[in-house]
């Protein structure tokens, strides 16, 4: 899909109408993701029940493909084991840099599979990739994410 | 009179398909004679410069040489001596910043520098004040862009000591007034350090009327190959810094424990020295002044003024700095509602247009206007009126296929 596409079919929906912006009361994991070249700047809050993401949403500001990819992100992972949602976010990276191209592989992450043409955008991999690296650094690391939610209150 | 078109053709990569190239303030284009000095050193006088006894050495060396010369006279220092060459505007500040800021800051001593400073000339700063306890002291512009004489004259004092500034902003595209402050700056008895990057291929430079103790400017963004810059700094000052690198090339005499350091210039080149950048450094002066400073400041005011009055019409889009054209230097800063600045240069991308998104490495500036990023169109003499329409005719185009029904 060229950009234009891209963006015409699936970030803008996700960029002016996001399902998942805004703050949450009580998260149990908060933190902050940053791309400090170019200003995108996420924070991600997941509520954890039981060892399964309860619900994700995130506040902050950047480009359309950061706010979509975290938009959607948040989509896929409501539901899913921590584990799974780690696991996830390993499909979704290595399909942005192009090391998996199975569709197979790639259906697990549905609608976030549209990004798979952002591995031919160097200049946007960080923006695509902010809100699922913020994820996967917060649940493999839940002291960060810690001393992140202290420090914001 | 000349036209854009008569140089387009100098420059083989403008030729190539239907690209606007509006980065002209990241970095310029080269023309095929800059590109074609090069090849001729290489292919003609390539030997290690300022060493060898044979012949191709001292032809390398007298090439290198006279790219000094040419630099002196084109931003008319007194002497060769007083022209380092460095690899850009970044390592010129930094030497000044380690070889003279760190010897001649103390404690309760102040640097003055403003908040458009691009971040070379913030960072060597923030080291300098953070190792010797020294305070940072910000010049702020107002609305237009400008630092006004009372901001200046209110926070250049008896503490200052060191004063550095951008002679051209490359966000707002404004010149500041240099000569001014640095008369003043002098009475209070600091030193002057100017960040010429943005202002030495758009602006008729001259250090002694300026009379500014350093000037600092890279030569890939006045069409010379990346990696070749200049710092000009006064015969007297440099004299007694210490060198910034050491190593060879730059020594008189070495015993084991001991040298002595060779003569200005070479004292600050240590190492193998960029001698073919400086030979396209030579050739794109010279192209420059062919081209004529006259002629660069009628297009780019040209250009810019049809940039600004297109973008006026469309109600969404804010430009920053000044509301005249003529203080510009061809830099056109801009937003967008609704439309992040890297989603405006994706998207004209896709259209073949080229301009720049971010922070333009001003984050501070950036904090002060209170914009994230910003987008910036910035144009050189060679660019035409046809780009600028196509230009506008494609951002017109950016909101709808982000989603908006204007």
């Amino acid at each position: 899909m060229d950009l234009k596409g891209l963006y015409r079919e699936i970030v803008n929906e996700h960029n002016l109408r996001p399902s998942h912006k805004g703050d949450m009361e009580n998260p149990d994991l908060v933190l902050r993701g940053v791309n400090p070249s170019c200003g995108d700047d996420i924070t991600l809050q997941l509520r954890i029940v039981d060892g399964v993401i309860d619900d994700a949403m995130f506040a902050g500001s950047g480009c359309a493909i950061s706010q979509a990819s975290v938009d959607m992100m948040a989509d896929q992972i409501i539901g899913r084991s921590k584990e799974d949602a780690i696991k996830l976010a390993g499909t979704f990276m290595g399909m942005i840099k192009g090391e998996i191209k199975d569709d197979e592989e790639l259906e697990e992450l549905d609608e976030a599979a549209a990004l798979k043409d952002i591995s031919h955008m160097p200049a946007r991999v960080k923006c695509a990739v902010l809100g699922w690296k913020t994820m996967q650094e917060m649940l493999e690391h839940p002291e960060k994410a810690g001393e992140v939610s202290t420090e914001n209150q | 009179m000349a036209r854009p078109e008569d140089f387009r053709a100098d420059f083989p990569i403008l030729n190539k398909g239907d690209y606007i190239y509006f980065d002209n303030a990241a970095t310029s284009q080269r023309p095929s004679v800059v590109v074609d000095a090069i090849r001729d050193f290489y292919e003609n006088a390539n030997a290690n410069p300022l060493r060898g006894l044979y012949d191709w050495s001292v032809e390398a060396t007298d090439r290198y040489e006279n790219a000094r010369k040419t630099v002196a006279d084109f931003i008319g220092a007194s002497s060769t001596e007083e022209i380092i060459f460095t690899r850009n505007t970044t390592e010129s500040l930094n030497l000044v910043a380690y070889s003279y800021g760190l010897e001649n800051v103390s404690e309760g001593d102040e640097v003055v520098i403003t908040v458009m400073e691009h971040h070379s000339n913030i960072l060597p700063w923030q080291m300098v004040c953070r190792e010797k306890k020294a305070k940072l002291v910000y010049l702020e512009p107002d609305e237009e862009g400008v630092i006004s004489e009372a901001e200046y004259k209110s926070k250049i004092t008896d503490k200052t000591r060191i004063v550095s500034i951008g002679h051209v902003s490359n966000v707002f595209g404004i010149t500041n007034p240099v000569k001014e402050i640095a008369a003043y700056a002098h009475e209070k008895g600091a030193t002057v350090i100017v960040d010429g990057a943005q202002a030495a291929p758009h602006i008729p430079v001259n250090v002694q009327d300026m009379n500014v103790d350093f000037y600092a400017f890279s030569g890939h963004k006045l069409m010379a190959p990346m990696g070749i810059g200049v710092l000009y700094g006064k015969k007297a000052l440099l004299e007694n810094m210490k060198p910034f690198l050491t190593g060879g090339e730059m020594i008189e005499y070495v015993t084991r424990e001991d040298a002595t350091y060779a003569e200005l210039p070479h004292k600050f080149e240590a190492g193998t020295v960029n001698a073919a950048g400086a030979v396209g450094l030579d050739a794109a002066i010279k192209y420059l002044q062919k081209v004529g400073f006259d002629f660069i400041k009628e297009q780019e005011d040209a250009l810019t003024k049809r940039i600004m009055e297109g973008m006026k019409k469309l109600p969404y889009i804010k430009i920053y700095g000044s509301s005249d054209y003529k203080k510009h230097s061809g830099i056109v800063t801009f937003t967008i509602d609704g439309v992040h600045p890297h989603d405006i240069s994706s998207v004209l991308n896709d259209d073949h247009v080229c301009v720049r998104a971010g922070h333009h490495c001003a984050q501070p500036l950036m904090q002060f206007i209170g914009a994230g990023s910003t987008a910036r169109a910035s144009v050189y003499f060679y660019n035409t009126e046809e780009e600028v329409d196509r230009f506008l005719e494609h951002l017109k185009n950016v909101r709808a296929y982000m989603g908006y029904n204007d």
